[in-house]
């Protein structure tokens, strides 16, 4: 076994052992905790894909603004960290099936397809795919409207969340 | 080298867990934490195509950035509608969210 | 790196970590926290002195500045330097922001207050009220400590730091990070006070009238970066090759060139900054932070960054200059400056606010600096922007002296509703205030250009003898009739404050205050006299041989071979006019207000007539702003927005929605419904079947979203499998 397919195999099972913590842990900030640790093994697995822009972004942007935003609402509504209550629905059995069905689904369906255990053929990674990707997003003939649709997006969600969790004296009084 | 396919097990075994904790936790912002998994398989699925497939075509590159957006879009408002559930309501459990029961 | 070029680097620092360290952890103790800003002020002052003296030391030092850079940003093909430079400009002007932000410090221990008591009533974000003391069964009101002590001083250390980093940058990024720094301290200081709503509108204003300016700077230093491809100033501003082709390439903006339109662009962030017509509104109100805030904007940092910058940038406004034509954005420079020093100048005659007429005079005296520059007289630029920090910080320092005087007053007689600020309530401090008196009127003197002593008459003389020499001889005529107004308000400032007798009870009971704040101020007066003696001009009769005006030797090396000029010739004729309008103005001054009484009886209402209530409001200023840009928003809004886009259009086009659907519903219902379906299906049955199957349905609407998310599962699983096994 390669050296690289052993580190892989750390960051998977890092992936997928954080990942069913966040999933079962009672505690909500746990769940979180395991979360940021999920999203790290991700970015490890983003290096070994040469995406090496995406890992930093996946860091910068997903643990440190997401997760901590998490958090945070965690703490807003605090007592539901709820370590007394179960913290699964009555459909603990069917979403577990349907869970591992998903799973099961998509790897069974893949694998017919000839492409899958291909191997990677060699390519320019790193600056020059980053600045690619940059003059891609913002000229015209490449990903110009989808930027700004996305930009839209973020704004129209930045103003709605604003709105949503301001308090409201009038709706208050209803 | 690492095959495809190991990746693509990957970020399937990780949808699962995502989808298992987005449908069976009681929690509001557990079912986000699992939207988050879900989304986190589907950028590795992206990048992995683009990585094997097209390395000289940013296209998946694009995706993930739209993945990445969209992921920033709902964590805003996702948490701000259960922080504004959290002050009517005084609770964040889904299934006590039942205003639309028959 | 070497040693000395790390202490330019480390003179910033110090005041960037009183900063945090006030604000995390001594924000508790207001001992520690005024030990540690003073500390770091002085410890800033130390380093930038041992710079200044390695720099005088250093031969060339125009040509090779002290200082370093770094690789910072990685951009594409190379790296963004970030750098400190000390070149003679830098070094004078970061010698006299070290003295005078070193004593602003100190004199803010006094000014709020050290050492005095809790206030009976204080409260945050109000200036304190006194506090009440038993002194032998004696009932006593003394000034009372400011409740947010520590706080002032966590943010003037911010404020420091962003002029220090502003004054040693050796790029435009850098100094607009700096810049934007100060930007943000001064809003949080002028509305330190945040109780009052007054402060919080000045505070605002000041925000966003500086933005406006800072828009258009960013928008130049982007032109700038993305025609030359760097920042730094060397590589522009010393690079005749890259000035001739920015001079001659085309911006198509107005058939400028793209040097005359970066420096327009430039120059406009100066107007915001330095509050020069039509963006002054702000300073003014800035008056409102407690007063050492105010000698910080007008005279250690703000406003002189700003005026700091356009001499930085001056090869690059003057990139294309034929001999004696100038180019566009000097142009606007010398319109607008001499402008607004004669427009400032003529509203301070009316204010009866002490530190009012402090703020016009500032803008007033900024807008000869700008002058200068417009007609090329860089040296005086430079020289008039020292001085006039020396003074100005001094006057400033002073009026808060006085105000503080006056309020001892105001808590002796618990009149409060007599002004501390209001010059007719004070008179005869003279003899109360002793120390305040003697440098108030050193720097007054040096404002307004006494002859041969003061370091204003020093400075102001070169720019008249440059406006002169050069022949812009109406630029000349503006000035000297704005240093005769200038003369004249300071006169009857000094006059209306210290001369005579007391006008009211307050006045009588003033009282010197401490020293802390009296020391700072015969530091300052020091400065406001001395420093006027380097730049003498050297065929100045007499005293020209003393000095061999180093001054101009020294700064003149800051600029590039080709724009270096000897100071001008010495001539009689703006010697003659700067003599006779300061000795005019100061002895008008004296002479018209010696007995005054009261406001209505200002002698200049009856001249002026209805001009003086001009005047005081300001030439209506606020007013038509508000008029043209408050309003007139609020009526688009309120109009045109809300109810003919809102109501009208995009309300309408809903309603418009609704009543055709409403009226597709009545035809369906009319002729389908009731005709077809009731007739042939009957009523029992088209009723008892939909029932049903509602009723077996409605189970599957539990209102839970975790239900629906899984039924839907199950049908995708569904979907999936007829399409992979059935259709197949």
């Amino acid at each position: 076994m390669e050296p690289i397919q052993i580190v892989f195999l750390i960051g998977a099972a890092l992936v997928v052992v954080s990942a069913v913590m966040v999933v079962t842990r009672r505690n909500l900030i746990h769940a979180a905790l395991y979360l940021i640790l999920t999203l790290f093994g991700v970015a490890v697995i983003f290096v070994l894909l040469q995406a090496y822009y995406w890992a930093v972004i996946q860091v910068v942007v997903y643990i440190g603004a997401i997760a901590i935003l998490i958090i945070m609402a965690i703490m807003v509504t605090r007592d539901v960290t709820g370590e007394t209550v179960e913290p699964f629905n009555r459909n603990l059995i069917g979403a577990a099936l349907l869970g591992v069905m998903a799973a099961g689904v998509l790897i069974w369906s893949l694998s017919d397809w000839p492409g899958f255990s291909a191997l990677a053929p060699a390519a320019e990674t790193g600056e020059i795919v980053v600045q690619d990707l940059g003059v891609q997003l913002f000229s015209a003939e490449g990903y110009l409207l989808p930027t700004i649709l996305a930009s839209v997006l973020l704004l129209a969600a930045l103003i709605a969340a604003i709105r949503i969790a301001f308090p409201n004296e009038t709706e208050e009084d209803n | 080298m690492i095959p495809l396919s190991w990746y693509l097990i990957l970020a399937a075994i990780l949808f699962g867990v995502g989808l298992f904790g987005v449908l069976a936790r009681k929690n509001v912002i557990a079912i986000l934490l699992g939207i988050e998994l879900m989304l986190n398989a589907v950028n590795i699925n992206l990048l992995a195509f683009w990585r094997y497939l097209t390395p000289e075509d940013v296209t998946g590159q694009i995706f993930t950035v739209m993945v990445f957006v969209v992921a920033a879009a709902e964590v805003a408002v996702g948490l701000a509608l259960v922080i504004s559930v959290w002050r009517r309501r005084a609770t964040a459990y889904a299934d006590e969210l039942d205003l639309l029961k028959w | 790196m070497e040693l000395n070029d790390l202490l330019i680097w480390l003179l910033p620092v110090p005041p960037l970590l009183a900063f945090f360290v006030i604000l995390l952890l001594a924000n508790r103790s207001n001992r520690a926290s005024w030990m540690i800003g003073v500390g770091a002020a002085a410890l800033s002052f130390l380093g930038s002195m041992v710079v200044f003296v390695r720099a005088l030391g250093t031969e060339h030092l125009g040509e090779h500045p002290l200082g370093s850079s770094l690789d910072w940003l990685p951009l594409n093909g190379g790296f963004f330097r970030i750098g400190v430079m000390v070149d003679p400009l830098s070094a004078v002007v970061l010698f006299f922001v070290a003295i005078t932000v070193l004593m602003i410090f100190i004199y803010s221990v006094g000014y709020h207050n050290w050492g005095q008591p809790k206030g009976d009533h204080d409260q945050k974000g109000l200036p304190p009220h006194g506090a009440t003391v038993e002194v032998h069964g004696h009932k006593h009101v003394v000034p009372s400590i400011e409740p947010m002590f520590a706080r002032f001083f966590a943010f003037i250390g911010l404020f420091a730091f962003g002029m220090f980093t502003l004054v040693l940058a050796d790029n435009l990024l850098l100094l607009f990070i700096g810049w934007e720094i100060m930007g943000l301290c001064s809003y949080l200081l002028i509305g330190f006070w945040y109780g009052k709503p007054s402060a919080r509108d000045a505070m605002i204003k000041a925000f966003m009238t500086t933005r406006v300016g800072d828009v258009f700077m960013l928008l130049g230093i982007a032109l700038l970066y993305t025609t030359t491809g760097t920042l730094s100033f060397r590589a522009i501003l010393f690079d005749e090759s890259v000035l001739t082709v920015l001079a001659s390439a085309d911006s198509h903006v107005l058939g400028f060139s793209v040097a005359g339109l970066a420096g327009i662009l430039l120059f406009i962030g100066t107007v915001g900054k330095s509050a020069q017509f039509p963006l002054h509104v702000w300073l003014p109100d800035a008056m409102e932070g407690p007063t050492p805030v105010s000698a910080m904007i007008h005279a250690a940092a703000m406003v002189s960054a700003g005026v700091y910058m356009i001499i930085r940038m001056f090869p690059l406004m003057a990139a294309g200059m034929d001999h004696g034509h100038l180019t566009s954005p000097m142009l606007a420079m010398a319109a607008i400056g001499a402008f607004t020093a004669l427009f400032a100048a003529t509203i301070a005659l009316a204010q009866n606010d002490i530190k009012r007429v402090l703020a016009y005079s500032t803008i007033s005296q900024l807008g000869y600096m700008v002058a200068a520059l417009g007609i090329g007289a860089y040296v005086a630029a430079a020289f008039h922007l020292v001085t006039h920090a020396f003074f100005k910080a001094l006057l400033f320092l002073g009026s808060g002296s006085v105000i503080h005087g006056m309020e001892h007053g105001v808590l002796h007689t618990s009149n409060h509703h007599v002004d501390p600020q209001d010059m007719y309530n004070m008179g005869g401090l003279r003899s109360k205030m002793p120390r305040t008196f003697w440098t108030f009127l050193i720097g007054g003197l040096a404002l307004s250009g006494f002859p041969l002593v003061t370091a204003g008459f020093w400075s102001k003389d070169e720019i008249l003898a440059d406006a002169w020499a050069h022949g812009h001889l109406i630029v000349f005529a503006f000035l000297a009739i704005a240093a005769f107004l200038t003369a004249f308000y300071t006169m009857r400032q000094i006059t209306l404050t210290f001369l005579g007798k007391p006008r009211t009870k307050e006045a009588e009971h003033a009282h010197e205050t401490s020293l802390w704040m009296t020391a700072p101020l015969m530091v300052l007066s020091v400065f406001a006299i001395g420093f006027g003696w380097v730049g003498i001009p050297e065929k100045f009769p007499i005293l020209g041989g003393f000095s061999n005006n180093w001054f101009h030797h020294f700064i003149g090396h800051s600029l590039p071979e080709w724009l270096y000029a000897e100071a001008p010739e010495f001539s009689w004729v703006p010697l003659g006019v700067s003599l006779v309008v300061a000795l005019g103005g100061l002895g008008l001054g004296y002479l018209v207000y010696r007995n005054v009484p009261s406001a209505e009886e200002d002698p200049l209402r009856k001249a002026l007539g209805p001009l003086h209530r001009v005047l005081q409001n300001k030439y209506y200023f606020d007013e038509a702003y508000d008029f043209l840009f408050i309003r007139s928003s609020r009526w688009l809004a309120e109009q045109f927005v809300f109810l003919i886009m809102d109501r009208k259009l995009i309300d309408g086009l809903l309603h418009l929605v609704a009543r055709v659907t409403f009226w597709l519903g009545g035809i369906f219902r009319n002729y389908f419904d009731i005709p077809v379906i009731n007739q042939f299906i009957g009523d029992t049955l088209g009723g008892a079947v939909p029932q049903w199957f509602g009723k077996q349905l409605r189970k599957v609407q539990t209102g839970v979203v975790q239900t629906y998310m899984i039924l839907a599962m199950l049908v995708a699983f569904g979907g999936l499998f007829i399409f992979m096994f059935i259709t197949r």
